[in-house]
């Protein structure tokens, strides 16, 4: 195992009362491909923003021997923590070279800022190829498909050098083909990363995930290998017992490829 | 193939933009004094302070998305400073005029004291307005205010100063203002020559401005300010704190006010409260706005173009003015919601866009054309 561990340990978000994340704890390795999964209203998002500083929680969120909780959001990502968003955020009116530039930049004295740019980073470039985004380095972010946005978020936190990538959803959205990309994508870039990934896709969690943790209304119903969570009894009720249809039949799917 | 030509289109475009300003020194600092009279340069130079501050008005609402409706406030800064010297440059030893009106034995205030200096003049014309802005921005963007929040408080504030200076007549001239300025720093203003320079003083601190922003649109700086302004909470998932962000920008547009508000005073002869409240200050963001707020060249030239109509169609039909602006904003507006300079940039993508293909993605290149022009 090489670099730190994101633990998180108790954590509690309430907004005004309601418990949204009541005690949650988990962990994630570099290596690893970490799924965070659970119906609607589980709490999964919001463990995300907590964790990057979004949303105000207690309870402990460490990454190595720092205590993640309490910063300030851009403090946080200085420290190597980086995320997406369900809908991809990038910079539309803004070039891929120039959306990855400015994730480049936090690295750069504030005087350098005052230069243009001459010529593109190594880590760019890199990060371009890891991607699949070379062909598009001039193009306005705006224009990108849907899946490409989402990839120039991912390469956005790679050139940022982000060490805990949290994604919030990467596939939704995505065409079957567009989806396996994205999968062996984040299993080459786990490699040296902690990649944490909420997802619904019951499909795309079986087929990409190492580990799983599994929420519901914002406590940890189950941890394990996707086979250990599929078999547990606790999921099988959520999922089809209580959530809506639309996951019940997602769940199906997955428990008749098991069968 | 096309990327190559691509990229190197973009390398081209800040080079172009550079041969502009340079196109408008010769028109301001060479044609100009040759062609106009005397009076129609003195208007020129009044315009060009205009273009001073909304060259600053570009950068902080146009690329930062601040909608700065009070700019005034700095404009007054820089104009009361520079009136204040030459109040007392004029007077000589003597208390000035207008505050011997009222009680002939009237003192000094203590506040003009500094200002019989050229040297605190100077420097107070550009370090005050760094100052105030910087504490005002500095509160405002680290507790997060902004859009019309923003724009009313500093609305507000041009409203205060402008009550404060009217209520204040004996230390500050209150409404009639300060005027009758002989000289400028040891210059007879009455000498055409000595106007002249003082235009050139003007114009040419409007070209240096513009390739101050030129360099900050075309650097890191800038791309990032557009990142802050379209997506400010993004930028913050990236490490930056937005809050400095905006606050340069901020602080920039703030210290040209200054300047335009500085060399208004001994151009215009005269600085009254209605120069700087929140209907110039409003003035001058409709300059902006008409010219293109985002553009390089659309501020500056917005402003003057508001300038002229204001001293020609403004003095000549004094009435419907107003009405002439307000329907040319709403026209504006309305239509070309990036303002007149957005319109070679439509024009070229409505050329481009080939006859009956899909049209989802037109409106992009027009946008993004504006951002780096």
């Amino acid at each position: 195992m090489t670099g730190a561990s994101l633990v998180v340990t108790d954590l509690r978000v309430e907004f005004s009362g309601f418990v949204a994340v009541g005690g949650v704890s988990f962990d994630a390795h570099p290596g690893e491909v970490r799924f965070l999964i659970g119906p609607n209203g589980a709490g999964k998002t919001t463990c995300i923003d907590a964790i990057t500083g979004l949303t105000k929680a207690t309870g402990s969120a460490r990454h190595g021997d720092q205590e993640l909780l309490g910063r300030p959001v851009h403090k946080i990502v200085r420290l190597g923590v980086g995320r997406t968003f369900q809908t991809a955020s990038v910079f539309d009116e803004l070039t891929v070279l120039q959306n990855l530039d400015i994730a480049a930049g936090r690295h750069r004295s504030s005087f350098s800022l005052l230069r243009a740019r001459r010529g593109v980073d190594p880590s760019i470039e890199h990060a371009l190829e890891e991607t699949g985004l070379t062909g598009e380095l001039t193009t306005p972010a705006g224009i990108l498909s849907h899946g490409q946005k989402q990839w120039l978020e991912i390469a956005m936190l790679l050139v940022q050098d982000a060490k805990v990538l949290l994604l919030d959803e990467p596939v939704a959205g995505m065409s079957q083909d567009e989806r396996t990309a994205t999968g062996e994508l984040l299993q080459r870039i786990a490699a040296k990363r902690i990649v944490l990934v909420v997802e619904h896709d019951m499909d795309f969690m079986r087929r990409f995930a190492t580990r799983v943790t599994v929420l519901h209304q914002g406590q940890v119903l189950s941890q394990g290998t996707v086979a250990e969570v599929q078999a547990d009894p606790k999921v099988q009720e959520v999922y089809l017992g209580t959530a809506g249809a639309a996951t019940t039949a997602a769940m199906a799917v997955v428990l008749e490829k098991e069968g | 193939m096309t990327k190559n030509q691509e990229s190197g289109m973009t390398k081209m475009k800040p080079w172009i933009s550079l041969g502009g300003i340079g196109v408008l020194a010769v028109l301001l600092l060479a044609v100009a004094p040759l062609v106009l009279s005397d009076h129609w340069l003195n208007n020129l130079g009044k315009y060009s302070c205009w273009a001073i501050a909304a060259v600053g008005i570009g950068l902080a609402w146009g690329r930062g998305g601040m909608l700065v409706m009070g700019q005034g406030v700095f404009f007054a800064l820089g104009a009361y400073s520079m009136a204040m010297h030459l109040t007392l440059e004029t007077a000589g030893d003597r208390v000035p005029g207008f505050m011997v009106l009222y009680d002939p034995l009237a003192p000094l205030p203590m506040f003009w004291e500094p200002f019989r200096s050229t040297g605190f003049t100077l420097l107070a014309i550009v370090l005050l307005p760094v100052v105030v802005a910087g504490a005002l921005g500095y509160a405002l963007f680290k507790r997060r205010v902004k859009g019309a929040y923003f724009a009313i408080l500093t609305q507000a504030l041009a409203v205060a100063l402008a009550t404060l200076i009217s209520s204040t007549i004996r230390e500050t001239g209150g409404d009639t203002g300060l005027s009758d300025f002989k000289y400028f720093f040891g210059f007879v203003l009455n000498d055409p020559a000595n106007r002249l320079m003082v235009y050139l003083i003007a114009a040419g601190l409007l070209i240096v401005c513009l390739l101050a922003v030129w360099q900050f649109y075309r650097s890191r700086f800038g791309e990032l300010l557009v990142a802050t302004r379209d997506a400010e909470e993004r930028v913050r998932f990236l490490g930056y704190d937005p809050a400095n962000v905006k606050l340069v920008a901020f602080v920039v547009s703030a210290l040209m006010a200054s300047i335009g508000g500085a060399m208004f005073v001994p151009i215009v002869g005269i600085i009254t409260p209605a120069e700087i409240g929140a209907a110039a200050s409003i003035l001058m963001i409709a300059g902006v706005a008409l010219g293109g707020r985002a553009s390089l060249f659309g501020p500056a030239l917005g402003a003057m173009a508001v300038g002229w109509g204001q001293s020609s169609l403004g003095s000549t039909w004094p009435d419907g003015w107003p009405y002439v602006l307000g329907l040319l904003f709403i026209v504006v507006i309305l239509f070309l919601p990036y303002g007149l300079s957005s319109l070679p940039a439509r024009f070229a993508a409505l050329r481009r866009r080939p006859p009956k293909e899909q049209p989802a993605p037109a409106p992009a290149p027009a946008e993004l054309e504006e951002v780096h022009s």
